[in-house]
């Protein structure tokens, strides 16, 4: 089954007509997602055009998207100071899920946000996020698309190439991905990683769940306690940044151990709790799955 | 972004906070004017450095610490002589304090501010709740003091409330707090007044952490910010340009605002191994794997380097320069996972400038991803002595190694071992999925797999695990 998206994901880019807009728009339809076209206000009636010649629409709202193109999800790559009103425009629009990959949007442009998303049904995933997808069926971000392969094991990871370590290991090991999700480095974020926890525990598809956190904050230790009460399937898990020097922000704006909270000690402590398999290093993600899959 | 405490009073005084009269100084003979200038018999000295505990500081007169001047970077004096005097001891040599770590920072500049008749003092924080998404506001009668220690010994003397950034500070969550924490009724407008004006400072700003200790109540029931420390959102610095500004290099380390100009996140971190990785969450995994696996050599990362998504050629250029700058680098570890950017482009990014920069210390590279198979092999006929690597514990591996190599190549002795990390692997008990039937990895597979060199075998397991998941699937869509 999968969870988040599948094949009936019908997506748009707002942001399409920029460069990178435009860049992993072309990724999504080559991989096979169900495109619609995309937002840029001001370019409604313009014809975007893939990179295999298919004309695409341009719309100036979102609302017109969704009304015209059937749209169901949106990644969104607006630049930081239209990205939170683009997110917000996406939420009052209807759209079902929201992938926001923009790096850089201010903090007091996501409390709106969150406000916002409060009192919708809406799902956000990041923002400065990788992105989501459902290996064989929707991809939606800046993740390679080739190194997945359709399987059991459910993702979620703050960090994008972390993530990709985890999946290329894991189609190595055999056993694929059911759906992998980026809930991206921010302090301020949609989907956390409770919420890719509850999904996955539901998803008959995913038998194992790999979830790999970093300092700062803590969603981590939230999700072990969550995981200890409702998560029967094996999850592995790794911490990065046991290295990291206290009030030092590590390139994403969520990784930062301020005072005593947010430490990689805390979350490992938290993890062993909750009867995570704890991988030694990225490298061993693959091996330590296969183990929890009792497999080896 | 962190900034000074005159900084952060001229923000106060634009957004209605009662602060001191004070003047900027950055030499003797401005402070006895400012001192002059001010009038009031009694004048505090100020040293402005980016780190808390001023006033229970030490000053050296060098960065080694070895001269010790006197007790404490902040001077109450009496007069302009004195004030002069005092400025004489400050300005030009190192405070060091309990927020400066093991280190110190020079005084460059002094604030020279007006005394007042303090009542009361208070502690005062406004800080960004990220799992709340709301600022939260932090309020504690025992001003003055180490808030942490306030935290730990008397927990219940520390007040936290929420409050909605787009309502700002409400009068009622002011005034409850200006109650418990003891003020009285006389006291409370004041309180609330300056409360809320902070709040409105905070949200403004874009500031992500204000704190003001000790804010005080005067004899006169005024309630006056006699500190100010702020930091901002990096990301919503666009928005303030005023702020922006406000940036002072001789706080910050020369190479993280080098990367930072060239879009690139960089932390120097003392060790020996310089590190050049794509993605934070793998930078920051790197320079763990490096302290785990190369203790044994005395390896350490030397920094925390992410390069970003969209790393050009040029980019890669710097980012090289910018950890070979560093002296105590004996070997580079470039950890790169191949996504959108693809290891072809990197491979030629590192080679322009390990040509272009010289390389004088041993390369390890690990590529992984996105055209690989090009990457690897533009490295391996670039004719360099490049040291490939399968993976991240090889790579950090062989780093350390290198390094120990480099260090003995140069006469130097070898590093002494530092201690392993604690093992982070951890396997629960009787939580392993039993193994199911009719999984996609053969049994013989595995063992194949588990030999680690035995790349045929891998391939075949990987080629067979692909056809039996064809299958599945072709399976399933029949089910279908």
């Amino acid at each position: 089954m999968a969870v988040l998206v599948n094949k009936k994901t019908r997506l748009i880019c707002q942001g399409i007509t920029g460069k990178v807009g435009t860049f992993h728009s072309n990724g999504a339809i080559t991989y096979g997602t169900n495109f619609a076209g995309g937002v840029t206000p001001g370019k409604g009636g313009q014809t975007w055009v893939s990179e295999k010649g298919k004309n695409f629409p341009v719309w100036n709202t979102v609302a017109e998207a969704v009304k015209h193109g059937g749209a169901t999800a949106s990644m969104i790559f607006v630049p930081p100071p239209g990205a939170a009103d683009a997110i917000c425009e996406a939420i009052d629009a209807g759209v079902p899920l929201i992938v926001a990959i923009t790096e850089g949007i201010p903090a007091r442009d996501m409390y709106i946000v969150k406000k916002k998303l409060a009192n919708s049904s809406s799902r956000l995933v990041g923002p400065n996020c990788p992105g989501v997808i459902t290996p064989g069926e929707c991809k939606i971000g800046i993740m390679p698309g080739y190194i997945h392969k359709r399987g059991s094991t459910g993702i979620v990871s703050r960090s994008g190439t972390l993530t990709y370590e985890a999946v290329l290991q894991s189609t190595n090991a055999g056993l694929g991905q059911s759906t992998c999700i980026g809930i991206g480095g921010d302090p301020i974020k949609g989907t956390d990683f409770i919420d890719a926890l509850t999904l996955f525990q539901h998803d008959d598809e995913t038998k194992y769940i790999i979830m790999i956190g970093e300092i700062g904050g803590d969603s981590e230790e939230k999700a072990c306690a969550f995981i200890e009460k409702h998560v029967t399937k094996p999850v592995v898990g790794f911490i990065a940044g046991s290295r990291a020097p206290k009030g030092k922000r590590m390139g994403h704006a969520g990784a930062i151990v301020s005072g005593n909270t947010g430490t990689a000690e805390a979350k490992f402590a938290a993890m062993r709790k909750a009867g995570v398999f704890i991988a030694e290093s990225p490298a061993a993600l693959g091996e330590t799955l296969l183990i929890a899959a009792g497999k080896r | 972004m962190k900034i000074h405490e005159y900084q952060g009073k001229q923000l106060f005084r634009q957004h209605g906070v009662p602060v001191l009269q004070g003047v900027a100084c950055t030499t003797v003979e401005q402070v006895e004017a400012a001192a002059i200038q001010l009038g009031s018999p009694v004048v505090v000295v100020k040293s402005q450095i980016h780190a808390g505990g001023r006033g229970k500081g030490t000053v050296y007169a060098d960065e080694a610490m070895h001269h010790k001047v006197m007790d404490g970077g902040v001077k109450v004096v009496k007069g302009a002589s004195a004030a002069k005097e005092a400025a004489g001891k400050l300005l030009g040599n190192y405070l060091q304090t309990i927020q400066t770590g093991d280190g110190c920072k020079q005084v460059k500049t002094l604030y020279v501010e007006d005394g007042c008749q303090i009542a009361k003092e208070l502690y005062f924080s406004i800080l960004l709740d990220r799992a709340a998404a709301a600022p939260v506001l932090i309020v504690s009668s025992e001003g003055g003091m180490d808030i942490e220690e306030v935290a730990h010994s008397h927990p219940e003397k520390i007040l936290k409330a929420h409050f909605d950034p787009h309502f700002g500070l409400g009068a009622w969550q002011a005034r409850r707090f200006g109650f418990e924490i003891g003020l009285t009724p006389a006291q409370i407008p004041a309180f609330v007044k300056t409360a809320q004006a902070l709040a409105k400072c905070f949200i403004e700003t874009d500031a992500d952490m204000l704190e003001v200790n000790p804010l005080v109540v005067t004899t006169k029931d005024e309630v006056v910010a006699l500190d100010s420390k702020m930091s901002f959102d990096d990301n919503a610095l666009f928005r303030h340009p005023d702020i922006a500004a406000m940036l002072d290099p001789n706080e910050e380390d020369a190479a993280e605002l080098e990367a930072k100009s060239h879009d690139m996140a960089f932390v120097k971190l003392g060790g020996n191994i310089g590190c050049m990785v794509n993605g934070a969450g793998l930078a920051m995994a790197t320079m763990d794997a490096i302290a785990q696996y190369g203790a044994a050599q005395g390896a350490f990362p030397a920094n925390f380097l992410d390069v970003g998504g969209g790393a050009t050629a040029e980019k890669v250029t710097t980012a090289f320069k910018i950890i070979l700058k560093d002296a105590s680098v004996e070997a580079i570890l470039v950890n790169i996972f191949g996504g959108i950017m693809k290891c072809d482009t990197i491979a030629t990014g590192v080679l322009t400038a390990v040509k272009e920069v010289g390389l004088d210390r041993p390369l390890v590279v690990r590529l992984e991803g996105t055209n690989v198979k090009e990457g690897k092999k533009l490295i391996a006929e670039s004719g360099l002595t490049v040291i490939a690597a399968d993976d991240l514990k090889d790579g950090c591996v062989k780093a350390a190694k290198a390094a120990a190599e480099y260090r003995a190549s140069k006469g130097l002795a070898p590093r002494a071992a530092l201690p392993t990390p604690a093992a982070i692997a951890y396997i629960p008990k009787g939580k392993a999925k039993k193994a199911a039937k009719g999984k996609t990895v053969k049994k013989a597979d595995k063992k194949a797999m588990k030999k680690a060199g035995k790349k045929a075998a891998k391939k075949a397991a990987k080629k067979e695990a692909k056809q039996a998941k064809i299958a599945k699937k072709a399976k399933k869509a029949k089910q279908r």
